[in-house]
């Protein structure tokens, strides 16, 4: 608790806010200096970015960031509070019964990835290419390195996890949960502002983009091609993203190209566990495995399991093909149709938060990745 | 074993057990692969039909995958149980235990002192009372003793890939394939691709002819790379080698031996045996710090069959650049994506495998197992062996930048093995002042 606080310290410090004397800092991250390196003296504030200092929800706008220390660039698109029916009315064709009963849900601002996350991206996590580059390049180590260096990274996969279908421009995918939010964790530490998975609700909220209708462009599955790649059109693979048309609300590939995970349980009863009430901001958190959600269907899959409600679960047999025991935490080897995009909550959470968001949430997922961090496998 | 007496009288209450039990037998008669079946007594041989008996496993080698393989022969069908586990750290035997209890609780029985650590720890392992059948997956420079002594003591084998790091290693695994076969020992090797019906159909297409003559191969295993792991301070030279083990030779033989042997072994499978002879290229670009070894991050090798066709196979460890794991076969009528079950015909027609893919880690144990249950023949040491061996060629090939052929390769009476196992030995090579070990030099190491 006390290295989540000095995180807290530290990226608030980094907002230029009620900056934290050093010692305290220094004191806090000797508790669990395992995890985190000391907080550095004056941490530094992120790189100003129209768009992205916003405090207020009439200040947000899209921005781009790009990764320190690479040429990588990412995207997030503003989205405004409000409210929204979550879920699929009884006579939507092809509906599940996971997909109801509907429930009014509220949510508060927030940015989400215009893109799903890119190879591009996520490589320079998975493969450490921020630090290789680093060193190759004589760049000088910047607090924000030093902190993101700390995160658990993936081990490197036994075979490459692109499957041939491309890795330039094209979507990361076959990684746990557990691995997209240590990326989102890593990502957060090395730009200075919080990022995290989208909850299912968020999720749902920004596919729609105010629509009602089976798809996010109305009901007629035979303008599918046009916004989405799925398995009658995407020719066995995942395709580049943004080669479609977007969602209103400048979102790609929100349906198809890959599924994307979000932050909840999978529950195959659907919402009725929410209640009838309107809900805000609703986050069903994992307490196993297996089943966890992810959204907007894939390339493999049949038009129906693209709709904005369809949901789809994580499962044992996604990691078949992996030989090992116990079987990686970072990799998904069978999910070759897995990825996931990045959402930025407007009002940042607080410390308890973040690592509700980003830590591992199962001892056994914890104890190997402590393990790893010691050297182990 | 033989300075090891505890060791050897544990082994030999089994076979007094099969003395005793089989009656009239006289011990002078007890030879390898002679059938014990007497007027109305028990057929006792090491080959013999198993049925519905309960089989003991021994797992040799504690790692993630040899806790994979321990957990897929639990899994198959029939009474199976752990018995006996052997690694050379304890630390590595206790999480592999823990991790199998946990996922197969009721069929793991490996109390306190059927946990053997060391060096030797094998021989204990393979010579517990009750085991049938044994695991090996240790590092590959340990594979050659370790099926040659469980062959020797009457246990059927699952042996993981690659099986040698070196002609001497190959030669002795040929030698033990013979005394397995003579026996009737049921053995496995883990190129679980000769388990999957795609590369099974596709295989068999490209040998009825489909692509016409087969006139070149490619084959690839480009990845970032694997794990390292990092010396630490108390470590002895060799325990830091054996828990590093993937970059040195004598361990693994390189990354063109331990990953690149799955793509080497279907070309050679389609063909019908290894090439006769190869030349080839490679060395280190980013693979450069203390903690990796001698091994280099790229080869690329032009290998030749006997019918004169070719093979290009590359490999390559470099996070971040250009990744296949597959292989192609070229023919005069068409060309095949073996890997991805595609093939397209000059005629413009076309195949695309849709069939079933159950997991082949689980197929090749289902078989193995049921092989013993009703005595089917199965040894797959001689393709093991040979394709092994194929990838050896290659390595010598780009360490000594000279064309070399199979025979020589295989005769060769350079080892790899260090002069003596033990935690305080000197392995076979060692680091400088710095830290570094010497790298091979194309043109100056000469490496067969």
């Amino acid at each position: 608790m006390l290295t989540l606080l000095s995180l807290f310290c530290a990226l608030h410090a980094a907002a230029g806010v009620n900056p934290m004397p050093a010692t305290s800092g220094q004191d806090a991250a000797d508790d669990q200096g395992a995890i985190y390196p000391p907080m550095p003296a004056g941490f530094p504030a992120p790189r100003g970015i129209e768009g992205a200092a916003a405090k207020t929800e009439a200040e947000m706008s899209l921005y781009a960031e790009e990764i320190p220390g690479s040429e990588v660039l990412f995207k997030m698109a503003p989205i405004k509070a409000g409210s929204f029916l979550m879920g699929s009315p009884l006579e939507e064709e092809d509906r599940e019964d996971n997909e109801g009963p509907q429930v009014e849900v509220s949510l508060d601002p927030f940015w989400i990835g215009t893109h799903e996350v890119t190879w591009d991206e996520y490589q320079l996590f998975q493969f450490k290419l921020d630090i290789q580059a680093r060193a190759g390049g004589g760049a000088e180590v910047t607090p924000q390195d030093s902190w993101a260096d700390a995160v658990s990274r993936p081990t490197p996969p036994y075979v490459p996890m692109d499957f041939e279908m491309g890795v330039e421009g094209y979507p990361a995918i076959c990684m746990t949960q557990f691995a997209a939010r240590q990326y989102t964790k890593w990502l957060s530490l090395k730009t200075g502002r919080f990022y995290r998975l989208p909850t299912e609700a968020e999720w749902e909220y920004a596919c729609r983009a105010g629509t009602k209708t089976a798809y996010s462009f109305g009901d007629d599955v035979d303008e599918l091609d046009d916004y989405a790649w799925h398995f009658d059109n995407a020719d066995d693979k995942y395709q580049k993203v943004g080669l479609k048309k977007p969602n209103p609300w400048g979102l790609y590939d929100m349906h198809g190209n890959v599924s994307e995970w979000v932050l909840d349980a999978f529950t195959k009863d659907g919402y009725g566990f929410l209640g009838e009430e309107a809900v805000h901001a609703p986050l069903n958190k994992p307490t196993e495995l297996y089943p966890r959600t992810v959204r907007g269907g894939s390339w493999d899959d049949d038009p129906e399991m693209l709709r904005s409600a369809a949901r789809h679960k994580s499962k044992k047999g996604w990691k078949v093909q992996d030989p090992q025991l116990p079987k990686s935490i970072w990799y998904h080897t069978n999910a070759t149709f897995v990825g996931f995009r990045l959402v930025r909550p407007l009002k940042q959470p607080t410390a308890e938060e973040m690592s509700y968001y980003w830590e591992a949430d199962l001892e056994s997922v914890r104890e190997i990745q402590e393990r790893q961090r010691q050297g182990g496998r | 074993m033989s300075e090891n007496p505890e060791a050897k009288n544990s082994a030999e209450p089994t076979r007094r057990t099969i003395i005793q039990s089989s009656g009239t037998l006289a011990a002078a008669s007890i030879t390898p692969g002679a059938l014990f079946l007497q007027d109305g007594g028990e057929n006792l041989s090491p080959g013999r039909a198993r049925g519905d008996d309960e089989l003991g496993v021994a797992l040799i080698g504690c790692g993630g995958r040899g806790t994979g393989a321990a957990g897929q022969a639990l899994s198959t069908a029939g009474s199976v149980k752990l018995l006996a586990m052997a690694d050379a750290f304890s630390d590595r035997l206790e999480g592999s235990l823990k991790t199998l209890q946990n996922n197969y609780a009721e069929k793991v029985d490996v109390p306190e002192d059927r946990r053997f650590t060391g060096f030797d720890a094998y021989k204990r392992a393979i010579e517990t009372p009750g085991v049938d059948v044994v695991i090996l997956a240790t590092p590959p420079g340990f594979r050659p003793m370790h099926v040659e002594h469980a062959v020797q003591n009457d246990k059927h084998v699952f042996m993981e890939k690659p099986v040698a790091v070196d002609g001497a290693g190959i030669r002795q695994v040929l030698a033990a394939a013979e005394l397995a076969k003579s026996k009737g020992l049921k053995v496995g090797v883990g190129l679980q691709r000769h388990h999957e019906p795609k590369y099974q159909e596709a295989v068999k297409r490209i040998q009825d002819g489909e692509l016409g003559d087969v006139l070149l191969y490619r084959c690839y295993w480009n990845s970032g790379g694997v794990w390292v792991r990092p010396r630490q301070a108390e470590q002895t030279e060799m325990e830091y080698q054996m828990r590093n083990w993937y970059y040195f030779n004598w361990l693994c033989g390189d990354h063109i031996v331990e990953q690149h042997i799955h793509n080497l072994d279907v070309c050679n499978w389609i063909n019908g045996g290894p090439p006769v002879q190869a030349q080839g290229q490679g060395g280190r670009l980013i693979r450069d710090g203390k903690d990796h070894g001698e091994i280099f991050d790229h080869h690329m090798v032009e290998y030749t069959y006997a019918d004169g066709s070719k093979m290009l196979s590359q490999c390559r460890h470099q996070p971040s650049t250009w990744s296949s794991v597959s292989e192609h076969a070229h023919g005069s009528k068409g060309t095949a994506n073996v890997s991805s079950g595609r093939m397209e015909f000059t005629d413009g027609s076309d195949w695309r495998y849709r069939g079933e893919s159950p997991n082949p880690y689980q197929v090749e144990h289902d078989v193995l197992f049921n092989a013993i249950r009703t005595d089917t023949e199965h040894n797959e040491m001689d393709y093991g062996a040979s394709s092994t061996m194929t990838a050896i060629l290659g390595r010598l090939a780009t360490y000594s930048g000279r064309p070399v052929s199979y025979e020589e390769a295989l005769n060769s009476e350079i080892e790899l093995k260090p002069e003596a196992y033990a935690w305080d030995a000197a392995p076979p090579t060692v680091p400088n002042a710095d830290g570094i070990y010497p790298i091979p030099q194309p043109g100056v190491t000469k490496p067969f």
